[in-house]
This record gives structure tokens, C-alpha cells and sequence, in this order.
């Protein structure tokens, strides 16, 4: 290549227009004169034109090339004379190279030194119901994963509590540290919020009555059964069970959990376990907090906005709750913080060997984390509507 | 080597991570249209080098010339044009996973040439012919083998006809057989396309087999020992280090 370059051709204001010649020295044979500078960014002449003269002159049984007026050359040549050689195969015509720069004759043969793999990639258009069919069988193929990822992490967990479980205690630290210490700013703050917003709608209704002083009880039951599990768990859905979906997901794509297994480790007890204790540890702490936040929220509300004293609001939320609502709230944090280990962890070891799987995976830990946690919820309203507490 | 000769300058230059100093005082020139070897031990900047020259990391002191102009003194503009005659080849392919073997060489056709989605295409199946790639177009980089991955990031760094191409170990995890057809493609490309080409190796036979020129560094005095033809420094240079690194350990 006499140095042209795709770039500098690209970006030439004025394109160079080059030329194709056609002569026939003999009958049999044309020849085809390359004139100019044959680079990207130029105007380019099209093979059809040399369709055409083949065409003109059925007798026409070799091409030749004369690039004695050829002044520089990129990829751009090399795909012309490419659909030449092609269109000339079909037709039978023979292409003789000896006339073109050396370099190009390499290259060209360079090209077709190894021949195109027949590998069938090309996408089959399904029909609708296989599709259907397909989606069932991998969605049964994900469930039996998910009860299989499952029956072992219980089983690990029964190893834990007989102290067989094989894992290092300065991990188990460090991810207390991650999904506990270091979660508090953004639960504090969300947890606020979601108090406030609770006794700000409330105090509306209620006023409406007289009755703004039970905005302390709305507040108060609403956080320490509901609001203060559940928010904490789609936070830490977000925040921790993406985390580790990333963190094992990666060292899925790099091989270290196929290192653990050869080296006779479970990447169950080794990686899974350790994240599941530190959020069954870590989300009732974080629960609680988040309830006693979560009513400081209220009690911002109802000492600025209804002119309720800190007293008369404390005395209130007090009298409102009991050890049962909390209870339920702290249970329901263990749960889900269960269930959001499961998901990141399962959805990480799940990952493809790619960094576009990773994003995949973190993306599918905090949807599986969420909806677990609700459908969960439900169903613990259910049942504690049957047990009446 | 004269100046009119010289393609890549490597001028004083220090690369320095905060006050670690990795390699300091390199000085070297890289001619035109020549295979030039950075080679040395296991950790002594051959990788950081390449880094420094291909606008990754900027050196502590000295300067990187290409055909005259300094890259690190020069405003960003220019640096762009500068580091889009560039065509690397990472060590892992380093292929963008979520795009096919076809898109991945697209990609910078796309970006900084005119052409139609038609020529793109057909340039596309040009490089990757080139490279034995043929038929994979529509391939994920993680349904293909380590080597056509290689492969595949090769016909990606050749996509714009690049004046320099540079290669950060090549043929690190390749079989012997497939190592020796990397070295014979980057020797028919170098030779049909002209373009300098720049290797960070510490593989003996490919060194042998290609190179015009080197430079060897040191990490002990972290700098750099010698510059030469390696079949020449086997030959005639006296430096312990350097006559142990290419008879493989056999001679101190």
C-alpha cells in the first residue's frame, strides 16, 4: 500500500475522482486500466461498469489490469477487485493479477487463503408458538435452578449452624462492613423521607377530623410492619444484591469460581454463604433503624406542621406500638434479606463469560430481589391476617 | 536511522506511576515500515510503554514524536488525529462483548469514515478474510476460541488501514503453531500495507522470526540496556542481561 490511508482519504474536502479505462488488446480479453488514487473518501467507480463491458463483449474470457496510472490504494481497491474476481468466477472469466501492485496481490491472496466457514449463524425466524415453547421450557429449566441453587444453600446453612462450613471469617467481616456500616447513610436518608411522606399525606386526611394527632400511629405501625423492611430490602436489593451479583458474576467471567471448584472449595460455602449471614446478621439492624428514622421523619412532621409537642408525638407512637409489630417487621427483614442474597448470588454464578453478562446479571438480581420481596409481603399479609396479629 | 526515516521518536522519556518510577531515560527511534520489538523480562513496562506511546498514560517526563509532532504537547485535536492511525491488538483481543465479531470491526469504520453501510460491510469481510476470519461475521466474542479472538481484534485494529499497528503480546496463550501464523500474518500485512508495527513480546521465536529492530529494558536499572536487530545483539552484544534474555537463560 503506497501509504494511502482510510482516514486521511475520508477526510479530503475535495474527493478525488479516479478512473477506470477498458481496452482489448486481444478478443478474449480486457483490460482494465486503474487511473488515480483508489482510497476511501474518493469517488469510486462501481464494479458494474465492469459487469457491463463483460457483458458488451460476450467472447470475453479474461481480465487483465494495467495500474501503471495508479497513484495510491487502500481497502477500497482491494473490495473493488474482489467483486471483480467474484462477478468474473460467476461468469467464468478468468482474472490475471500479474498487472496490479504486489502488495495488493498478496492481500488478495491473503483473502482467500482460507475459505468462508459455512457456520449457519444466520438467525431462523421462529414462529410464535416455538417461541412460546422455548420461553416455558427455559423458564422451567430457571425454576429447577433457582430449587436446586436453593436446597443448596440450606444445606450449607445446616453445615454453618454444626460448624462445618468451609469459609473465611475475614470475608464474612468485610461484607458485614459493606451491607451494613456502609448502607446507613442511604437507608437514613430514604427511611426519613418515607417517614415524612408518610405523616405529611396522613396529617392531611386526619386534620380534616381533628384527629392529627394519630398521625404518630400511622407513622409509627407503618414503618416498624411495613414500610421499614421493605423499603430497607428494595434498597439493599439495589445496592448489595447487585453488588453481588457483579462481584460473583465477574469471577465467573474470569474463572476464579471454576478455580474454587477445582481446588475441592464450595463456591457455595465459600462465596453464597458468607453474603446470606451477613444480610440475615445486617437487615434486621438496618430494619430497626429504619423504623426509629422512619418515625423521626413523623415526629418532623407533627412538631412543625400540626403543632403536636415531642412529647404528646412520642407518648402517642408509643401507646400506638407494641413488641408484635416490630417483631413482624424485624422477621419479614430476615427474610428478605435471605431472599436478596439468594438472588444476586444465584444470578452471579448464573452469568455468561462476558462483561455485557455481568450488567445482565446485576440487572436480573435486583428484579428477582424486588419482586421476591413483594410477592413475600403479600404473602406474610396473608398470614398474619389468618393468625390476627 | 536518519530523520527523514524515522517514523516513531522516543525522546527522554520517564513513565512513572505517582513516585514509582517504572522506566526512565528511554530514547529510541522507530523507522517506518519496520517490525520493532520491545522486549524484557516479566514486569519490566513493556506494556506500560506501549501504553505511553498509544495516548493511554501520559509519561512523567520526555516526549513521543510521531513524524515530528510530540503527542503529549500537542492539543487534543491533533491527538485524536494522531491516535486514529493507530490500529492495537491487546493482549486479550479486548473485544467488545456485546457486539458481534462483524460490529466489533465496523466500529471504527463507522465512527470516523463516510462509507455506506454497504462498504462498511464489505471491508468488514475483507479484514476478517484477511485474517482467516471468514464466516464469523455474526459470532459473539464469547462463542469464539481465544485465537479468533485475537484474530477477530486484529482485523479490528487493521480496519482503518492503520500507519502504525502495535501489539501487546500476541501470541500469549496461542499454540506454537498458531503463534508462527500470527507472525507470518503481521509480516505479509506489514509488508503488503507498509505500515509500522510495534510488539511488546518476550517470545523468543516471534522475536527472531520478525524483528528489524529492538530495544530491550531492564527492570533493575529500569531503563533501557540496548537498541539493535535481536539476531544481531545475539551475535555481538556483550550485556549479561541481554545475552541470558535471548539464549533463554543458556548463557550469563
Amino acid at each position: 500500500m503506497t501509504q494511502g490511508r482510510l482516514m486521511d482519504a475520508a477526510k479530503k474536502e475535495m474527493p478525488t475522482r479516479c478512473e477506470l479505462g477498458f481496452s482489448q488488446p486481444t478478443d478474449d480479453t480486457l483490460l482494465i486500466r486503474l487511473v488515480g488514487s483508489w482510497e476511501i473518501g474518493n469517488v469510486l467507480p462501481s464494479a458494474n461498469e465492469v459487469q457491463k463491458q463483460v457483458e458488451s463483449g460476450p467472447q470475453i474470457k479474461r481480465i487483465t489490469f494495467d495500474t501503471q496510472e495508479l497513484t495510491e490504494w487502500d481497502s477500497a481497491l482491494l473490495t473493488f477487485l474482489i467483486k471483480i474476481i467474484d462477478q468474473g468466477f460467476r461468469n467464468q472469466i478468468t482474472t490475471d493479477r500479474e498487472g496490479l501492485p504486489k502488495g495488493v496481490i498478496r492481500l488478495l491472496d491473503l483473502a482467500s487463503a482460507v475459505p468462508a466457514k459455512e457456520t449457519h449463524k444466520e438467525g431462523v425466524r421462529e414462529s410464535f408458538l416455538s417461541h412460546v415453547g422455548a420461553s416455558a421450557v427455559e423458564f422451567v429449566q430457571s425454576s429447577s435452578e433457582m430449587l436446586a441453587f436453593i436446597g443448596e444453600a440450606f444445606l450449607s446453612f445446616i453445615k454453618l449452624l454444626v460448624g462445618k462450613a468451609r469459609f473465611r471469617r475475614s470475608d464474612l467481616g468485610l461484607i458485614i462492613q459493606e451491607c451494613g456500616a456502609q448502607a446507613l447513610p442511604i437507608v437514613s436518608l430514604i427511611s426519613f423521607l418515607i417517614g415524612l411522606i408518610l405523616a405529611f399525606v396522613g396529617a392531611i386526611q386526619l386534620k380534616m377530623f381533628g384527629a392529627q394527632i394519630y398521625v404518630a400511629d400511622l407513622v409509627g405501625i407503618a414503618m416498624a410492619r411495613e414500610m421499614g423492611a421493605m423499603m430497607t430490602g428494595i434498597i439493599m436489593a439495589g445496592r448489595t444484591g447487585a453488588a453481588f451479583a457483579a462481584q460473583l458474576g465477574t469471577m465467573e467471567v474470569n474463572e476464579e469460581i471454576d478455580a474454587l471448584k477445582t481446588m475441592g472449595i464450595s463456591p457455595m460455602e465459600f462465596l453464597v454463604l458468607p453474603r446470606m449471614l451477613a444480610l440475615i446478621l445486617m437487615m434486621p439492624l438496618l430494619c430497626l433503624y429504619a423504623d426509629l428514622v422512619g418515625i423521626l421523619g413523623g415526629v418532623v412532621v407533627g412538631v412543625g406542621m400540626l403543632d403536636i409537642s415531642f412529647t404528646q408525638y412520642f407518648t402517642q407512637t408509643q401507646a400506638a406500638l407494641d413488641l408484635t409489630n416490630f417483631g413482624i417487621g424485624i422477621f419479614k427483614s430476615v427474610i428478605y434479606g435471605v431472599l436478596i442474597a439468594l438472588s444476586g448470588c444465584l444470578r452471579g454464578i448464573q452469568c455468561g463469560r462476558s462483561a455485557s453478562a455481568v450488567g445482565v446479571a446485576t440487572t436480573s438480581a435486583v428484579v428477582t430481589a424486588i419482586v421476591a420481596i413483594i410477592v413475600s409481603d403479600g404473602i406474610f399479609a396473608v398470614i398474619t391476617n389468618m393468625l390476627g396479629i | 536511522m536518519t530523520e527523514s526515516g524515522s517514523h516513531i521518536i522516543i525522546s527522554d522519556l520517564t513513565m512513572a506511576y505517582g513516585d514509582f518510577v517504572v522506566m526512565r531515560d528511554l530514547n529510541f527511534t522507530i523507522g517506518r515500515g519496520e517490525v520493532f520489538i520491545i522486549m524484557g523480562g516479566s514486569g519490566c513496562g513493556k506494556s506500560t510503554l506501549m501504553r505511553h506511546m498509544v495516548g493511554l498514560k501520559e509519561p512523567a517526563r520526555g516526549q513521543v514524536l510521531y513524524d515530528g509532532v510530540s503527542f503529549w504537547d500537542t492539543d487534543p485535536v491533533e491527538q485524536d488525529r494522531i491516535m486514529r492511525n493507530f490500529g492495537i491488538l491487546y493482549q486479550s483481543g479486548a473485544l467488545w462483548s456485546s457486539l458481534t465479531v462483524a460490529e466489533n470491526v465496523a466500529l471504527p469504520l463507522g465512527e470516523y469514515t463516510n462509507l455506506s453501510p454497504r462498504q462498511i460491510q464489505e471491508i468488514v469481510s475483507l479484514k476478517l478474510s484477511l485474517v482467516g476470519l471468514a464466516g464469523f461475521e455474526e459470532f459473539y466474542p464469547s462463542e469464539i476460541s481465544g485465537g479468533m479472538r485475537k484474530r477477530a481484534g486484529l482485523a479490528r485494529a487493521m480496519a482503518l488501514d492503520p500507519d502504525v499497528l502495535f501489539f501487546d503480546e500476541p501470541s500469549a496463550g496461542l499454540d506454537p503453531v498458531s503463534a508462527r501464523l500470527l507472525d507470518d500474518l503481521i509480516l505479509e500485512l506489514k509488508d503488503s500495507m507498509g505500515s509500522t508495527v510495534v510488539v511488546v513480546t518476550h517470545e523468543l521465536a516471534s522475536i527472531f522470526a520478525i524483528a528489524d529492530n529492538s530495544v530491550f529494558l531492564d527492570p533493575e536499572t529500569r531503563t533501557m540496556i540496548t537498541t539493535g536487530n535481536p539476531k544481531t545483539l545475539l551475535k555481538e552484544s556483550h550485556d549479561p542481561k541481554v545475552r541470558k534474555f535471548l539464549t533463554r537463560g543458556e548463557s550469563s
